[in-house]
C-alpha cells in the first residue's frame, strides 16, 4: 500500500514536469518525445487507478500511434526539427 | 493527489494553446489537455480498496467492491477519438506547410496581410 | 507581457475550477465513491432490466449481458449505440485525412534505409503482433482490451512493415473492403435486434455462462467487427501520412 502511494507521488510529479517540458521546449521533435513519455506515465496512472482496459488502449494509441503520426508529419517537412 | 495533478495538466495544456505560435506545438498542447482530461474522468470513478472491474476466477463475485466501470468505458472511446482528431489536425497542418512553407502562425498571418 | 497575462488568466481559471469542483457537495472526494448511489451498481449486478442479486464467475448464466469484463458490457451492450457513433466519427476523420493528403500522389518513399536487424526482425515479429491484436479483440469480453486496442495493434504491425521495407505497400483495397464489411454488419446486427426484440442493438442471442469463450451473445461478434473496422481505418490513416509529395 505504501509502495503504491510512493509510485503515485512520483508519477504525479513526473507528469507535471514532463507537461511543462513538452510545452516549453524549443524544438518540435523534443516536444513530441516528451508527449510520448507523458502518455506512458498516464498509462501508469491509469493502472494505479485500476483501469486496465484504458491502460492498454492508451499504451497502444497514446504512446505508439500518436507519436508515429507526429513523426511522419515532421519527416514530410523539409526543415524538420528546428524552431 | 492524482486528481489535482490532472487539473494542473489541463491548465498547462491551455497555457500551451495560448502561448505557442507553432502549429505542431499547439497540437501537442491539445494532446496534453486531453491526457489530463482522461485522467480526471477516470479518477472520478476510483474507489480506494476496490478491484478492477473484471470478473475473474479470483474476484469471482459481484458483491466485492469494484471500481466504477462507467467512466472507464467513456475514456476508452475518448482515446481513440483523440487519435482521429490529432491525425486530422496534423493533415491540415501539413497542407498549411505546403501552401505557406512555414509552421508559424504569425508568419502565415503576415503573408495574408501583405 | 503576454505570458504574464496568460498566467494570471490561468490562475483565475484554476481557482474557479478547484473551488467549483471541491466545494460542491454532489462531488465525492477521490477514492470515497459509494457505488450504491450510482447507476454503475446496476451494471455490476447486471440488473438494468431484470432484477438480479449476485453474479458469480463460471456459475451464473442467461443474464441480460454475459460479459465478465464490465467495461466491455457497457461499451458494446448497454451503450452500444454510443460506440456505433464513435466508430462513425473515426471513419469520418480517416476520410478527412484521405481527402486532405490523398491528392499528394501515391508514391511512398522513405528518406532513410532500414538496417539489417529491423528488416529481418520485422518479418518475424509481424505475425506475433497481429496475433496478439486478434487475441485481444476475440477475448474482449473476458480480459482487458477489446476491439479498440486490438485494432490499433494490427495497425501498428502494419506500421512496422512500412518502417522495415521501403517497397512495402499495404493492399488498401482489401482493408477498405474489411472496413465497409464490418461497419455494415454492425448496423445489420443492430437492425436484426430491432426486428426480433424491439430494441436497436439488443442482445438477442443466448448469453451463456459467464467466463466461457463462447458466451455473452452478440458482444464478441460486435467487438471483433469493431476491431476489424478500427484496424483498417488506422492503417488507412498511417498509409496516408506516409505519402510524400511526388513533385511540386
Amino acid at each position: 500500500m505504501r509502495l503504491i502511494s510512493l509510485i503515485e507521488t512520483i508519477t504525479s510529479l513526473l507528469l507535471i514536469l514532463l507537461a511543462i517540458l513538452a510545452v516549453s521546449s524549443k524544438k518540435m521533435i523534443t516536444s513530441i518525445i516528451y508527449l510520448s513519455f507523458l502518455s506512458m506515465l498516464a498509462v501508469l496512472s491509469f493502472a494505479i487507478m485500476k483501469a486496465p482496459d484504458v491502460a492498454v488502449t492508451e499504451a497502444v494509441i497514446g504512446s505508439g500511434l500518436v507519436t508515429a503520426v507526429f513523426l511522419f508529419t515532421l519527416l514530410s517537412m523539409k526543415k524538420a526539427g528546428d524552431e | 493527489m492524482i486528481q489535482y495533478v490532472s487539473i494542473v495538466l489541463m491548465l498547462i495544456g491551455i497555457y500551451g494553446l495560448l502561448i505557442d505560435r507553432n502549429i505542431i506545438k499547439i497540437i501537442v498542447a491539445l494532446n496534453i489537455f486531453e491526457v489530463g482530461l482522461n485522467i480526471f474522468i477516470v479518477s472520478v470513478g476510483f474507489v480506494s480498496g476496490g478491484v478492477a472491474p473484471i470478473l475473474t476466477s479470483v474476484n469471482s463475485n459481484s458483491a466485492l467492491i469494484y471500481v466504477d466501470p462507467l467512466p472507464q468505458a467513456l475514456v476508452l472511446t475518448s482515446i481513440v477519438i483523440g487519435l482521429g482528431t490529432t491525425a486530422l489536425a496534423l493533415a491540415i497542418a501539413r497542407k498549411m506547410y505546403n501552401a505557406y512553407n512555414s509552421l508559424d502562425l504569425d508568419e502565415i498571418g503576415g503573408m495574408d496581410n501583405d | 507581457m503576454k505570458r504574464i497575462a496568460v498566467i494570471i488568466l490561468l490562475g483565475v481559471l484554476g481557482f474557479f475550477i478547484f473551488s467549483g469542483i471541491y466545494s460542491n457537495e454532489a462531488f465525492t472526494e477521490f477514492g470515497n465513491v459509494d457505488l450504491n448511489n450510482r447507476v454503475s451498481n446496476k451494471f455490476i449486478t447486471k440488473s438494468v432490466t431484470d432484477e438480479n442479486d449476485i453474479v458469480e464467475f463460471g456459475k451464473s448464466s442467461n443474464l441480460e449481458t454475459g460479459s465478465a469484463n464490465y467495461v466491455t458490457s457497457i461499451v458494446v451492450n448497454y451503450r452500444s449505440f454510443d460506440t456505433l457513433g464513435e466508430v462513425t466519427v473515426l471513419f469520418i476523420s480517416s476520410l478527412g485525412v484521405a481527402l486532405l493528403l490523398g491528392t499528394l500522389g501515391g508514391k511512398l518513399t522513405h528518406k532513410y534505409r532500414a538496417n539489417f536487424i529491423l528488416r529481418v526482425g520485422a518479418k518475424t515479429i509481424f505475425p506475433l503482433i497481429a496475433l496478439t491484436g486478434i487475441y485481444i479483440f476475440i477475448h474482449g469480453h473476458l480480459t482487458p482490451g477489446g476491439g479498440f486496442p486490438g485494432g490499433s495493434m494490427i495497425a501498428s504491425a502494419v506500421l512496422l512493415l512500412y518502417l522495415a521495407d521501403e517497397n512495402f505497400r499495404a493492399k488498401m483495397s482489401s482493408f477498405k473492403l474489411a472496413e465497409s464489411f464490418a461497419g455494415s454488419l454492425y448496423v445489420l446486427i443492430g437492425i436484426f435486434g430491432l426486428l426480433t426484440s424491439g430494441y436497436f442493438l439488443n442482445n438477442f442471442m443466448n448469453t451463456g455462462v459467464i467466463g466461457d469463450l463462447f458466451s455473452a451473445g452478440i458482444i464478441p461478434i460486435v467487438y471483433v467487427l469493431v476491431g476489424l473496422k478500427v484496424g483498417s481505418e488506422l492503417t488507412g490513416i498511417i498509409t496516408d501520412f506516409l505519402k510524400v509529395e511526388v513533385d511540386e
